[in-house]
């Protein structure tokens, strides 16, 4: 089986980190929007992950990840430069549609912001004007502002807390493009579902089209067993093979959300039951040090 | 055959089906007649020499079975477990005529069987061919294509999306019809060929079709990636949560172990009462794996009658002795949600049968009136999947108006070298069917090659214009080597 090697690691907050895979030919192949289905073992679970960045001449594709359940968080734990995946596969999903928009607005939230990135600096590449807008809890959790800065014709950041930037949601960040500029062409908003459904209710009125992407759970990635079908309009489309890219106003948030947690007793157990295996393998740690070194043991026990 | 007694066998994901020992082996070969006729040879999509390894298990020579049995079929544990034997070598049995068949599909599997106990495996001396082939997808169509072109010498790698390999054999089949170490062994057994396997792999993807002819130096590819895309009813409520394809259930479950959930990370859907939609051979798969799974009830809803039903005969048979609920002549109306999104119940109508359609089968109609209401908490449908759309998205290859992969009678796509067989070119169907299609695939690839087959006379074909003077074929008045395998 192939290593998938991580070369460089970079945490951004204590839930988010980045992690660059050593895969030349992905590398080439991948395109902005795509994803790849990552497995951290033998054991582990099939998730997907958006790819953030895509180095063709270094041979590596970058991902930034947000630990919120069992599996992120063991990656967050054991994924060290050197240390590799057990399975990779990708880039999966239609490239993002760079279409020859001449105005469009960029807008990541929270996470959203590292798959957004590359979609910014294509439509960039294209010869678009690209209006920024990134969205983070608090100014602590900021990332990759250079990055977006560097590809950007104009630049706005939200916080929700006002620390940095605009006080508010991204759909503030959204309003105020649109009442600067009265010729954008199309939106691109990557993020949380619930923060897509807003930047798709902020647009409609102004009939702007709106690409969003879409993140139900998933298990193949191949258009094999459909659990990450999504309604659009009155179709059923599968994100992974006919996504992930659809048009936000088409899409029903409520039943994606709905179904995204379908599985939280489930979630909830493994959490518990992965947290508790750490609480053990620390004590079995702490056991072992301390039996192995009388002087330390006493010292503990003082 | 011994089998599990249902009420044990529900229970967990041991083979159903114990298998032969000697005796039972012994016994049964006597059976055959070795009649002149031969029937069952035609009967079977690959053409195995069934009486003849036949023969030599009643010589009690197992290692000659086995060599006659993977002269023509190099995965014997896999079909003799999975194939409908009754609608093929033993549907036409001389024997079967007045008695039982002679039970061709049980000897196989003790052959089989025996051979991975042993470590038997068959490689003959094989003449590097230097031509470089790439099959797409290590299902049972790949698997069998690749088996055949590394006979001929050529250098195999088989491409597979999934982190391990098998395709449909893996993911689909649950481990009491078919173990998950059967298939290591049959893949090993393929890697001692020389087969290479690279998992990981989305072609299509990762690199085109065009790519590996063009740039990675495949002489031919052999496109073999299934029909998995599931069909969803299209009624209300079907993108409730608690209702999905049998495709998720059994790839949950089967390929990512969710059965072992937490051991495996893969989430589990635990259904208390399952209705399966469906009554072919992933429906029986799905119902039996949902029992297993610890379901109180397992219903399975059907439109057709008994009858129709595609599923392999034993399979709903051993369905039957589990406890399954059969409702035959029963169609689905809408998913009934719990008001939080969930499924919480089916709403069905009975159905009686009317004209033939034009499959000649005969028609469902709905009884007016009839509407009836369930409980059930986990609602599961294998009805039918289509072609999987990412070879069109991604090649030139010319696809028919249903999304299957467009070949014609030797199974050539429109793209000089690309073959393709299985699933993605006719539709879902069994596994020995694409296995036929893989090695029928590889016949065509040799021909295109120029490899020709030691074992048939040599008949000049010429090649048409400069390559003929007055008639006779240019190859024939030299010395040159012509490639032979």
């Amino acid at each position: 089986m192939s290593d998938f090697k991580l070369v460089k690691r970079e945490d951004f907050s204590d839930v988010t980190y980045l992690l660059e895979v050593e895969h030349p030919m992905m590398a080439k192949a991948a395109h902005p929007g795509q994803f790849v289905i990552v497995m951290l073992h033998e054991h582990g679970e099939r998730i997907p992950l958006t790819i953030a960045d895509f180095d063709r001449n270094k041979g590596t594709i970058t991902l930034v990840i947000q630990a919120v359940g069992k599996t992120t968080r063991e990656m967050q734990q054991a994924c060290q430069v050197g240390t590799g995946l057990y399975g990779m596969v990708g880039p999966m999903g239609i490239p993002s549609p760079i279409s020859h928009a001449k105005k469009v607005v960029c807008v990541g939230g929270g996470l959203g912001v590292a798959p957004v990135y590359p979609q910014a600096r294509a439509f960039k590449e294209a010869g678009a004007y690209v209006i920024g807008v990134l969205g983070f809890r608090n100014k602590s959790l900021i990332f990759w502002e250079d990055k977006f800065r560097a590809c950007c014709d104009e630049f706005i950041v939200c916080t929700d807390d006002g620390s940095a930037g605009i006080k508010g949601l991204v759909t503030e960040g959204i309003k105020q493009a649109i009442a600067r500029h009265a010729d954008i062409d199309e939106v691109v908003a990557i993020g949380p579902p619930i923060m897509m459904k807003g930047c798709a209710e902020a647009t409609r009125p102004h009939q702007i089209k709106t690409m969003v992407s879409l993140n139900p759970l998933m298990v193949d990635g191949t258009g094999m067993c459909g659990g990450c079908r999504v309604k659009l309009g009155d179709k059923v489309k599968f994100a992974c093979v006919d996504g992930p890219d659809f048009d936000g106003h088409l899409v029903d948030f409520d039943d994606l959300m709905t179904r995204l947690r379908r599985y939280t007793k489930e979630e909830r157990m493994a959490l518990d039951h992965w947290e508790k295996s750490c609480r053990m393998q620390k004590e079995i740690e702490l056991a072992s040090a301390a039996a192995t070194s009388p002087a330390r043991a006493s010292a503990v026990k003082r | 055959m011994r089998e599990q007694d249902p009420q044990a066998r529900a229970k967990n994901f041991e083979e159903v089906a114990c298998g032969y020992d000697l005796k039972d082996a012994l016994r049964e070969s006597d059976r055959c007649m070795l009649c002149p006729d031969e029937p069952c040879i035609a009967g079977c999509p690959v053409g195995i020499n069934i009486p003849g390894f036949i023969e030599k298990i009643g010589e009690k020579n197992f290692r000659a079975a086995y060599d006659i049995l993977t002269d023509t079929n190099l995965l014997p544990s896999i079909c003799g477990r999975v194939c409908p034997q009754e609608t093929q070598c033993e549907g036409v049995c001389t024997v079967g005529e007045s008695l039982e068949p002679v039970a061709i599909g049980r000897l196989e599997r003790f052959i089989g069987d025996t051979a991975i106990k042993e470590g038997w495996v068959n490689i003959p001396y094989i003449e590097p061919a230097r031509f470089k082939v790439g099959v797409v997808g290590s299902g049972p169509a790949g698997m069998a294509c690749a088996a055949d072109m590394a006979k001929a010498g050529c250098d195999v790698t088989v491409y597979e999306a999934f982190h391990q390999p098998g395709g449909v054999l893996r993911y689909g089949i649950p481990d009491f019809r078919l173990p998950n170490e059967v298939i290591d062994a049959e893949i090993n057994n393929l890697r001692k060929l020389g087969v290479k396997f690279e998992c990981n792999t989305l072609v299509g993807r990762l690199f085109t079709i065009e790519q590996m002819i063009d740039e990675m130096g495949f002489h031919s590819v052999f496109v073999g990636v299934g029909a998995g895309y599931p069909t969803m009813l299209g009624i209300p409520g079907d993108s409730l949560n608690g209702v999905l394809s049998a495709n998720e259930l059994l790839t949950r479950c089967n390929l990512m172990r969710a059965k072992e959930f937490p051991n495996f990370d893969t989430p589990l859907p635990l259904g208390h009462r399952v209705a399966v939609v469906g009554a072919g051979n992933t429906a029986m798969d799905a119902m039996r794996v949902s029992l297993r799974l610890g379901a109180d009830k397992v219903y399975c809803i059907y439109r057709r009658s008994r009858k129709e039903a595609p599923a392999r005969a034993e399979e709903v048979h051993h369905a039957e002795q589990e406890g399954i609920e059969f409702h035959w002549l029963t169609n689905p109306v809408a998913v009934l949600d719990d008001g939080k999104g969930s499924a919480r119940g089916m709403r069905c109508i009975r159905m009686e049968l009317g004209e033939p359609d034009d499959s000649g089968r005969r028609r469902p109609v709905p009884v007016a009136g009839s509407e009836f209401d369930f409980e059930t908490d986990l609602i599961v449908y294998a009805i039918g999947t289509n072609a999987n759309p990412i070879m069109g998205q991604t090649s030139k290859l010319k696809l028919n108006k249903w999304g299957y992969i467009g070949t014609d009678e030797n199974l050539a796509t429109s793209v000089a070298g690309v073959f393709a067989g299985g699933d993605i070119v006719t539709g879902a169907a069994t596994v020995i069917e694409a296995m036929g299609a893989g090695r029928k695939a590889a016949r065509s690839m040799k021909a295109y090659l120029g490899i020709r087959d030691s074992k048939l006379p040599y008949i000049s074909q010429g090649v048409d214009g400069a390559g003929r003077l007055f008639g006779i074929d240019v190859r024939e008045r030299n010395f040159a080597r012509i490639r032979v395998a």
